[in-house]
């Protein structure tokens, strides 16, 4: 099994392109909704907005979403929240050679809801690095 | 998308006391409320809540003997979870196919 055993989807990509056409990528309303959702994301912190998926039924197709990050060509992040499932979603632009290296990170948990228990032992990570073999054996 | 099931196995496991429980759980087999409110730490009431909410997302089964409640893990209920995932990453990967084409049509 790959990615799926942990609950932080990673994707990534490099871009031939420039990291500053990568932030309006993901920044400006109108151009993040050409490629990934129609919304009325603006890059404040602290802005609640939405993406609207086409809805199907059981799902209104509505994500709600707060920024969380905005460090200008660099770190872009988000609650990314659906059907009371509540999950964070990281973007992260470092340069690459011959353009741009794009990371998304989807954790399935806001960190922030990890409250301390038994110092850092129990972190969402921890916890799937042991279940990892459970995991394998569910196929 | 399998939405409403992964959504209670994700809650029962958004509590750090409650993944430390399953976990527990997973590692050593079958073990009495009263083992498990020695290692988690917490109230008897407290370890009682946390596994109803696990049961709920069927991430454990109890079986009466005696006096005691004895709980083992279900893995399998993860499988939703791991469905969920596998979406995702479908839904992204496509995104970021959708993403690479718009940058090509933008100026620098």
């Amino acid at each position: 099994m790959n990615q799926q055993t942990s609950s932080t989807l990673v994707i990534e990509r490099v871009f031939p392109h420039s990291q500053q056409k990568l932030w309006r990528a993901l920044t400006e309303s109108k151009l993040l909704a050409e490629w990934l959702l129609s919304n009325d994301f603006e890059s404040a912190v602290g802005r609640e907005f939405q993406f609207r998926a086409q809805p199907v039924p059981n799902w209104s197709g509505l994500i709600d979403c707060k920024v969380l990050v905005v460090e200008p060509m660099q770190r872009l992040s988000y609650t990314w929240s659906s059907m009371g499932l509540e999950t964070v979603v990281n973007w992260t632009l470092t340069p690459a050679e011959g353009g741009t290296h794009l990371r998304m990170e989807q954790s399935g948990f806001a960190s922030d809801q990890d409250r301390a228990y038994k110092g850092a032992k129990y972190g969402w990570q921890n916890f799937l690095n042991a279940l990892e073999q459970v995991l394998a054996k569910l196929d | 998308m399998t939405q409403v099931q992964a959504n209670f196995v994700f809650r029962a496991l958004a509590d750090p006391t409650r993944r430390a429980i399953f976990e527990e759980l997973t590692r050593h087999g079958e073990r009495t409320v009263h083992a498990l409110t020695g290692y988690a730490g917490v109230s008897q009431p407290a370890v009682s809540k946390h596994l109803t909410i696990l049961k709920r997302a069927r991430l454990v089964r109890h079986r009466r003997e005696g006096r005691e409640t004895h709980y083992c893990a279900q893995p399998d209920a993860l499988a939703p979870m791991v469905k969920w995932l596998d979406e995702y990453g479908a839904f992204w990967r496509e995104r970021f196919d959708r993403l690479e084409s718009l940058l090509q049509r933008m100026e620098s």
